[in-house]
């Protein structure tokens, strides 16, 4: 789990051209939309896109996304759950 | 009554290097678009993230805009006239490529020219009348006649009109910021003489 969670601050860092940004800066438990690191809708897509090419999930209700992408440590819990590769 | 306009500013950016009415202000023999667009962000020392996540065009909207209103008291009001020869090309192709895998909704909402136009406006906080033309050429008169009917409208009290033109990583930018501050008059001579003005490789069909 550990590794999944560094693994997934660098893919979302490079996913999302956090230039400025080291996975070091993000905390596992960290919010990553509103206050946290402050994503937009267009990151949340991204995040949806990252999900089936990384790890074969295909997420089919949209409303589902807001408790994934909590945080790192929502996002690794749902893919170790549900990976297909 | 007549009004008068008068270009109050203006930036070229170009081959590397970027001019100001005044002087050249930043040079760089850097090839690679990325590496030259990061290295301007990074001189004029600017903090905005959101900024990498932009297309190219829009960094180099960014950029020219970030120059010319520097230090200048900008009104929400101020208008946006912009046009260019490739449209969204660089990136419209950048996405194409993408749909082959898993298509990027990051670059898709770049795929229009005018959403530069958006992002300068979030950026300097716009909330004004915009335009983004696509013609063959640098087309003074029409830049000169839409920015004109804007100003003696009232509809805008200045204007930010120009060229904003990216094809295969070849880049051609000239904007200037229009108002009734005297200084160069605003006419379609003045515009041709500054655009083409070591400008040996104008982009366009010309």
């Amino acid at each position: 789990m550990k590794n999944l969670q560094a693994e997934l601050k660098e893919s979302i860092i490079e996913q999302l051209n956090l230039e400025d940004m080291e996975p070091g800066d993000i905390k596992n438990d960290e919010a990553l939309f509103g206050d946290g690191l402050g994503l937009d809708s267009i990151d949340a897509l991204e995040l949806i896109v990252l999900l089936e090419k990384d790890y074969g999930i295909k997420l089919t209700d949209p409303a589902q996304s807001r408790e994934i992408f909590k945080s790192v440590n929502s996002m690794a819990e749902f893919i170790e759950a549900n990976r297909t590769k | 009554m007549q009004q008068d306009f008068y270009i109050k500013d203006w930036v070229k950016i170009k081959s590397g290097k970027v001019f100001n009415s005044k002087n050249e202000i930043f040079s760089s023999s850097e090839k690679d678009l990325n590496t030259f667009l990061k290295s301007m962000y990074d001189f004029l020392e600017l903090k905005y993230p959101k900024f990498h996540k932009m297309d190219n065009l829009s960094k180099l909207g960014i950029l020219g805009t970030e120059i010319l209103f520097r230090g200048k008291e900008i009104s929400a009001d101020t208008a946006l006239i912009f046009s260019n020869n490739a449209s969204s090309l660089d990136i419209d192709k950048k996405f194409h490529e993408s749909i082959s895998g898993f298509a990027s909704p990051a670059l898709f909402v770049y795929t229009l020219p005018n959403i530069v136009l958006g992002e300068i406006s979030i950026k300097f906080k716009l909330q004004s009348e915009n335009a983004f033309f696509v013609s063959e050429s640098f087309d003074a008169e029409l830049l000169k006649n839409y920015s004109e009917s804007l100003l003696t409208s009232g509809k805008a009290p200045e204007v930010l009109c120009g060229w904003l033109d990216l094809e295969n990583e070849e880049y051609d930018v000239f904007l200037c910021l229009v108002s009734q501050e005297i200084n160069i008059p605003f006419s379609e001579e003045n515009l041709k003489k500054i655009y083409f003005a070591e400008n040996e490789k104008p982009t366009g069909r010309t």
